[in-house]
């Protein structure tokens, strides 16, 4: 009863995505004041049905109704409660029906704050997000129906996949798919300023919260995914330029160009069209990546499964899509021509090399991403396109840019005068660099060229990015809360640079077979294989092994490394031991057993690996900081003037 | 120097850092295509020797061969028409078994021999890597389906 219940829900979400659309986008362009409040609360229609459709499924796994093929095929008696609701999203059908609820949500999160958005307007967006919201729904309904009867029903499940069960990857997928998703927002701010053929500051100001607040989730996401690859996938790696990785980094990117870009917009109302196109950009590659990943086309750990179907309608919105929206904006983005013009050293020079760099960057990943495919396609050959390229081509573009952000940050608008902050930026640069050759080299032996331009860069920026709250706090002066997130913001890009550049300079990775007793020293410390034993958990089979850390003969850690065989899916697992700290992590991957006792381990020692996520979370941090500043909660009217003077450098 | 000039100069460092770049970036993508060759193609000599490639198939039943205690590994990789050997030290992927599809990364030294530098098996039961299904189905496009052990591609994660 609760799956048709569930369905009955869904088939309502999207009959009510149809008026929201239709409403939305007809009654503004003829000027039906009536058919355009009726876009609201068909978008809080939309939302309930969506959450209670949502809330069948997860009650069936709760229950675990095996008479659900999705349940069936994703859950498992034995399966503990709280793997049993992530396991909603575990697979193909249950991830778009959390697409469709995050659309959802934003939508009914924007209907709830933006009742100071003229009516014509918003409405507009609201029909915008109707369509998307209605081409997910109908994806669902098509060829990905989570409610599926299986007649007879199955005596228990199949299990969840036991990579997935794991607490890193239940919470990673729902964030990633927020921020993700919450590009839809700025995309249909910038449809709904092409269809009205008028972008003002006003405009920028209303979309630059809710683009700043989808980018933070987006980091967050994407780095919760980078560490549970760390630690599940047992091979102590961080980040693998994996096809599907890409797909939600090149969103980043753009996303990142995009706040940055907005915010010359909001201040100069500079770059308009630029802008627009971003907008659009970004939320177009997010398309992408859930058509690269959903449709099977890429295949890695995320792809889910390959229906020809699924892929032929995923390709069909995305050129509705994208398509629609380009069309448009080479109609309508001529008209938004911008008249200013900034000096040569401004802050809008920085932020345009800023955007350069970013897009030059999601570029490249693009081409690395797609060309493989296009050969295939072409039949021209199989081909792979190796991580280093894209670590090469990502560093090109980026190192400059952190340099330059160091600077670019005390640049004001127009024109700016960096005498005032010429000392304490070199002062900065003299410790930075200091610091940046002492430290790794009495810490970790002698560093590379690579390793001090990427030391001094980062601690750089992090000097940099304290210098304008400290004046202003010295000064007796008020920080607003733009200022410090920004600041914050590229201070976590500092940590985050800082460890990148520790990790990749300084890492030892070493694949051995050690007997009980055994030891073998790596980095200065001993690790020494004590024992193995077997052991049973929930769900699973284990082997788990001792392994005791030392260095200079006194114990640093115990390790409890696992090799575990899941009942259901029988499916082996690695769970690594790591040892975390601020320093290094120490990591230990149990292998096979080699025969004689012997197990294969690898035995890791990873400096300031905890650096480049904790720079993500910080980074994150900032984003959120900055959209609470009350400029974006004054009324519209308000909002409308364009700040005269050039000379308050808040972004 | 006049405004002028300074423009001028500004946009050729411009180009000159924008064009260097470019270079990098065409050069790395050069170094670091990766061609996949089945183990027919291998043996056919298809497949270069010495640079790093590629190849895949199905790890034959009961050959994989290891010293005890030893990292050092041996195994013959299959399409069910021809076969190579591969020599792997390290601790291979949890899903690395008999009877199963892998992606073997490395160079080809000669006489059917494949040093691996890393060897990737999926993490399904299920999941055959998408070239392996290829090359499988190109061997025996004459037979019929039942005759194989075909895999199928649906369902990892």
């Amino acid at each position: 009863m609760i799956a048709e219940l569930g369905q009955f829900a869904l088939v309502l979400a999207f009959c009510l995505c149809l008026p929201q659309a239709f409403f939305g986008l007809v009654g503004a362009h003829k000027g039906k004041v009536q058919w355009m409040q009726a876009a609201r609360p068909a978008v809080a229609g939309q939302f309930v049905f969506t959450l209670l459709s949502f809330g069948c499924l997860a009650y069936a796994f709760y229950v675990n109704d095996f008479s659900v093929l999705y349940v069936a095929s994703n859950s498992n008696s034995e399966l503990p409660t709280f793997y049993r609701f992530a396991a909603v999203w575990g697979a193909h059908e249950g991830s778009l029906l959390l697409w469709l609820l995050v659309t959802a949500t934003w939508s009914v999160a924007l209907a709830a704050f933006s009742k100071q958005l003229p009516l014509a307007f918003s409405s507009r967006v609201f029909g915008v997000l109707g369509i998307v919201s209605a081409g997910f729904a109908l994806f669902i309904l098509t060829t990905s129906n989570p409610f599926e009867r299986l007649i007879p029903a199955a005596a228990d499940g199949r299990d969840l996949n036991p990579l997935l069960q794991d607490f890193g990857l239940a919470v990673h997928p729902p964030i990633l798919y927020i921020g993700w998703l919450g590009f839809a927002i700025p995309f249909a701010f910038a449809v709904a300023a092409l269809l009205e053929g008028r972008l003002d500051v006003a405009w920028a100001r209303w979309v630059r919260p809710w683009t700043t607040l989808a980018w933070a989730f987006l980091t967050v996401g994407i780095a919760l995914g980078s560490w549970w690859a760390y630690y599940e996938l047992g091979w102590g790696g961080w980040w693998f330029w994996d096809p599907v990785e890409n797909a939600s980094f090149m969103p980043w990117l753009l996303g990142t160009a995009l706040i940055h870009s907005l915010a010359v917009t909001e201040k100069r109302g500079l770059f308009r069209s630029w802008t627009v196109l971003l907008a659009i950009s970004a939320f177009s590659l997010a398309l992408l990546g859930g058509f690269l990943v959903r449709s099977g086309v890429l295949v890695s750990v995320h792809a889910f499964a390959s229906d020809p179907n699924r892929g032929l309608f995923i390709l069909g919105f995305l050129l509705l899509c994208i398509g629609g929206s380009l069309g448009l904006y080479a109609w309508r983005a001529p008209s938004f021509k911008s008249d200013a013009g900034f000096a040569m050293v401004s802050r809008e020079s920085f932020l345009l090399l800023n955007n350069v760099m970013l897009v030059a960057a999601a570029g490249l990943i693009l081409v690395g991403t797609l060309y493989p495919l296009f050969l295939e396609a072409l039949d021209m050959g199989r081909i792979s396109v190796g991580p280093p390229y894209f670590a090469t081509v990502f560093v090109i573009p980026m190192l400059p840019l952190v340099f330059l952000l160091a600077v670019g940050m005390h640049a004001s608008w127009k024109r700016a005068r960096l005498e005032n902050v010429k000392v304490p930026l070199l002062i900065a640069l003299a410790v930075a660099a200091v610091v940046g050759i002492a430290f790794p080299w009495a810490a970790y032996g002698t560093p590379g060229i690579m390793t001090v331009l990427g030391m001094v860069a980062g601690l750089w920026v992090i000097a940099s990015s304290l210098i304008e709250p400290v004046s202003r706090l010295k000064g007796g002066h008020s920080l607003s809360p733009s200022v410090l997130g920004m600041s914050i913001a590229h201070l976590g890009l500092g940590l985050f640079v800082i460890g990148v550049t520790g990790v990749e300079s300084y890492k030892i990775e070493r694949d051995l077979g050690l007997k009980p007793g055994e030891s073998a020293n790596v980095a200065g410390y001993d690790f020494r294989f004590d024992s193995a034993r077997d052991l049973r958990g929930p769900n699973f089979d284990a082997v788990e092994a001792e392994v005791t850390v030392l260095k200079d003969g006194e114990t640093v850690t115990v390790l409890h490394p696992q090799k575990r065989v899941y009942r259901v899916q029988t499916n082996p697992m690695s769970e690594a031991g790591i040892d975390a700290g601020i320093g290094r992590d120490l990591f230990v991957a149990l292998g096979e057993p080699l025969g004689e006792d012997a197990w294969s381990m690898r035995l890791q020692f990873k400096p300031l690996v905890r650096f480049i996520w904790g720079g993500c979370l910080v980074m994150a941090f900032g984003g959120l900081l900055a959209t609470t500043d009350r400029r974006y909660r004054a009324r519209a009217t308000q909002a409308a003037t364009v700040p005269a003077s050039g000379a308050a450098a808040s972004v | 120097m006049t405004p002028r000039r300074r423009r001028m100069v500004l946009v050729g460092l411009i180009v000159v850092g924008v064009g260097a770049a470019v270079a990098f970036a065409l050069n790395a993508f050069q170094e670091n295509l990766l061609y996949f060759y089945s183990t027919s193609d291998v043996v056919s000599g298809k497949a270069p020797v010495d640079r790093t490639i590629r190849i895949g198939g199905m790890v034959t039943q009961g050959s994989v061969q290891r010293e005890p205690g030893s990292l050092e590994v041996r195994f013959v990789l299959t399409d069910y028409a021809k076969d190579v050997t591969v020599s792997y030290s390290g601790v291979l992927p949890d899903l690395f078994r008999e009877g199963q599809g892998v992606v073997a990364r490395g160079k080809l030294v000669g006489d059917n021999l494949f040093v691996a530098e890393e060897v990737l098996a999926k993490h399904d039961e299920k999941y055959m890597p998408p070239e392996v299904a290829d090359s499988l189905k190109q061997q025996h496009a004459g037979q019929k389906p039942s005759d194989v052990p075909l895999p199928s591609t649906a369902a990892t994660n």
